[in-house]
């Protein structure tokens, strides 16, 4: 069962200079919420940005984590 | 003899066919997903007319779905025939009035998130009540 730190760990290897605070939010196990910060997001549009964050998942997301709500943020 | 992949070509018939469109859990009147029904609620409030999908009656048209559109979960709104975003991407360009915008809709005065601003998009459903 993926779990919210492993989760994060994940987001912030795959993701070049991100930040990311993940939430489980049933505490079940499958539900999360991440909020990641990363320099790579600049100039990307909402939905590149998004794609990023689930690429690191592939068809994990929508199988085993069941949900993935996501905002993400550009910073330099 | 290869089949014709007539799912997905309605599919795409569809995203072409329609300004505004929603593939979605369930219905507007009964979504069977929480992300799905704060993404109706978003559309309905700035009364926009949208065409829906429901994605549940075949596994086989969320799998063509994602396919067409490189984007994993459900709901999914399209706008043009371009994909606009799932619930999150939706809510957040409501709240900003962006939304307003891409459905050439008047923004409502004093909008706030359907459901509040930051109440987590919890997702309806009982699998989870037991764990």
């Amino acid at each position: 069962m993926p779990q919210a730190e492993e989760l994060k760990r994940r987001i912030e290897t795959a993701i070049p200079g991100s930040a990311a605070d993940v939430v489980d939010l049933t505490g079940g196990g499958d539900h999360f919420r991440a909020t990641v910060t990363s320099p790579a997001f600049e100039g990307k549009s909402r939905i590149e940005q998004h794609r990023l964050v689930y690429d690191v998942f592939g068809d994990e997301v929508g199988g085993p984590i069941h949900a993935l709500s996501i905002t993400t943020k550009a910073t330099a | 003899m290869t089949e014709p992949n007539t799912i997905r070509d309605a599919i795409q018939q569809a995203i072409d066919e329609h300004p505004v469109i929603l593939f979605m859990k369930g219905t507007p009147d009964q979504p069977a997903c929480g992300f799905s029904a704060r993404t109706v609620a978003a559309l309905q409030d700035l009364g926009a007319p949208f065409a829906a999908v429901d994605v549940l009656p075949d596994p086989r048209i969320r799998q063509e779905l994602s396919a067409i559109s490189d984007w994993p979960t459900i709901p999914q709104l399209f706008v043009d025939r371009e994909l606009v975003g799932g619930c999150d991407i939706v809510t957040e360009m409501y709240q900003s009035g962006e939304l307003a915008q891409a459905l050439g809709v008047e923004q409502p005065e004093g909008v706030e998130a359907p459901s509040g601003e930051d109440a987590a998009p919890r997702p309806m459903g009982i699998e989870n009540r037991l764990g």
